[in-house]
């Protein structure tokens, strides 16, 4: 429970849904066959961080961004420009260092200059980021690769191509991809648990305090812009690190894969639909999510082959609408959870040992 | 009272919103010991007189001095850090977070440790006894892991005392600390800032409509009228001055 911050799950099926989490994805090259269940795992993973990295934002700080992909996309473009020029260990890790601390910093300019000012004008001020980001990846060829990206070649050790064993393990032939796998696998707990603890640290609480009151919480004198500016740098910091892991994971980075506008949507809704303020819930939304985005289309070409004697019903599931199933899911997330998945049942513990006095 | 060195002291104090002067020149010390009662009709100023001296408004001219300190041009942290203790006229909590929570957060801003990213909240052990004590004594305790929404209005009331109390200010003030409440609910609050009173290092600022409140607590009764100060002296003298008479009780405050 330390390791955990003191931050319990809250609900035995909270608990048992991430022990779960936990354990399929420490498990999975071994669990699950083939490459692309184990790109998907490594997908969720870095997409835990990325959501959980802006639920400190958003739901612990109550600070609406837009800019969580542009930071995502400064960790990998680090990565892919540093291992463009080839290079190994040392040039993923300056890479991602320079990612990382370019982040930081923008975050911490941007949150000074802007957020003494209202919060609306914060938000405008990340869009008008996040826009300039993805315009200067796609025009700066020179340097990014423009649309088509940057295809590089990672470190050997975790190269597809590299098998440090002779036979397999458990069944199992460790390749580059497997390891590389482990280090994300690795990357994102330590991350997560050190955002667990941040949030539960004076620090957190303070930025709650700032998210639910922040006209009292400068009364009782703590200088807010200084939390929220820090809130920001941490949160793009980590943003960097997940956009680091993705490129290395992939081995290519462009525009589309970490700055466009419908990922920033998406992570809105993994933080929102998994409950906002719980960081727990930003690990289950992130997996909820890409499971949706995977798996939605094939289980709905499924869906509309059984279907297919039925009038009306093949249309209704054709893959090509798994938008739309998508964006039902989601209305039925917010209209039965309101507060999320982790958020709704915490609540539900709650509310039997506090009944509100009306 | 004037030979004692001024905790607080407003100089022509004066703010107006677009053609309207909301404060008009208010100049005024507050001394240790003393509970200043703040009274006048609706719209006098006084509200707004009590943001000018905590930061949430800046004046228009004049100046606010806090301890030999101007603070005037210092935002509400920064004077709130010099000792300068506000509650609020409407409620003003952290809704979502637990009553003891709360508390927690104010011992937490007097100890300034609000940068401690690494070392968990529940274990800072001296800050968590202070807020356990300090719900003890606005008897609160029983409630300590509520939602602060949970709460009954005068129980909201209590925690914003004990979030008061939590800072440890020089200069407390209360903006009609009991409105709202229920008959029942009026005195444990009353009580607690009697035992503000008793530690002679402390001012007290309260805006106050209530006679009955003044009576019993204040030592002191200034009265604002059109955001001018307008009389200024021991209650009973106060009360019976004619403009007084005529600003004050000429309205019904049906506030309150």
């Amino acid at each position: 429970m330390r390791l955990l911050s003191e931050d319990r799950p809250g609900h035995w099926l909270l608990a048992a849904l991430l022990v779960a989490l936990l354990l399929v994805l420490a498990f999975a090259p071994f669990l699950l066959p083939g490459t692309k269940a184990l790109a998907v795992a490594a997908r969720i993973l870095i997409f835990i961080v990325l959501a959980a990295s802006y639920d400190l934002l958003l739901g612990y700080t109550g600070i609406v961004s837009f800019a969580q992909t542009t930071f995502f996309g400064l960790g990998a473009y680090g990565v892919a420009i540093a291992l463009s020029g080839g290079g190994g260990w040392l040039a993923l890790i300056l890479g991602a260092a320079a990612g990382i601390a370019v982040s930081v910093g923008l975050a911490l300019a941007m949150a000074l200059l802007s957020l003494r000012v209202r919060a609306i004008f914060f938000s405008m001020i990340t869009l008008a980021l996040a826009r300039f980001a993805q315009v200067l990846a796609s025009e700066w060829r020179g340097l990014t690769g423009g649309e088509d990206g940057l295809t590089f070649s990672v470190p050997r050790l975790i190269a597809p191509g590299f098998h440090p064993f002779a036979s397999p393990i458990l069944g199992l032939r460790i390749s580059g991809t497997v390891i590389a796998y482990y280090l994300i696998f690795a990357v994102t707990l330590v991350s997560f648990l050190v955002l667990l603890r941040i949030v539960n640290s004076p620090f957190g609480r303070v930025l709650q305090a700032i998210r639910e009151n922040p006209f009292r919480a400068e009364a009782l004198g703590f200088r807010t812009i200084f939390h929220r500016a820090l809130a920001s740098a941490l949160a793009a910091g980590f943003a960097a690190l997940a956009g680091a892991m993705l490129a290395m994971q992939l081995r290519y980075t462009n525009p589309d894969t970490t700055l466009s506008f419908s990922l920033m949507i998406d992570i809105l809704l993994m933080v929102v639909i998994g409950g906002m303020g719980t960081l727990y819930g930003a690990a289950i939304g992130a997996t909820v999510m890409v499971l949706a985005q995977y798996y939605l289309q094939p289980g709905l070409s499924l869906l509309a082959a059984a279907a297919r004697g039925i009038p009306l019903a093949p249309a209704l599931f054709d893959p090509e609408r798994w938008l739309l199933w998508l964006g039902l899911i989601f209305v039925l997330v917010v209209t039965f959870f309101p507060a999320g998945i982790v958020g709704s049942l915490r609540a539900r513990a709650n509310a039997a040992a506090h009944p509100p006095i009306a | 009272m004037a030979n004692a060195v001024a905790l607080l002291r407003t100089e022509a104090l004066s703010v107006r919103f677009g053609g309207e002067v909301a404060v008009d020149h208010v100049s005024a010390a507050f001394y240790p010991g003393t509970l200043t009662a703040i009274v006048g009709p609706n719209g006098a100023g006084k509200t707004t007189f009590f943001n000018l001296i905590s930061g949430q408004i800046r004046a228009s001219a004049g100046e606010v001095w806090l301890k030999g300190e101007r603070i005037t041009r210092l935002s509400v942290p920064q004077r709130a850090r010099r000792g300068l203790g506000r509650a609020f006229q409407l409620t003003n909590l952290f809704p979502g977070l637990s009553v003891f929570e709360n508390v927690r957060l104010a011992v937490q801003a007097e100890a300034r440790r609000d940068f401690r990213l690494l070392s968990l909240a529940s274990d800072h052990h001296d800050l968590n006894a202070r807020s356990a004590e300090l719900l003890e004594t606005v008897g609160l305790s029983k409630r300590a892991s509520a939602p602060a929404s949970a709460l009954s209005h005068g129980d909201q009331r209590k925690l914003e005392v004990a979030l008061l109390l939590a800072g440890q200010p020089d200069v407390f003030m209360f903006d009609e600390p009991t409105a709202g409440m229920s008959v029942d609910e009026v005195p444990p609050v009353l009580d607690l800032i009697a035992a503000i009173k008793r530690d002679r290092e402390k001012a007290i600022l309260l805006v106050e409509h209530k006679m009955d409140v003044i009576r019993a607590l204040a030592d002191r009764v200034i009265v604002l009228h059109q955001g001018r100060l307008v009389a200024d002296g021991v209650p009973e003298a106060v009360m019976a001055l004619a403009v007084v008479q005529e600003a004050y009780l000429g309205s019904t405050g049906s506030e309150g």
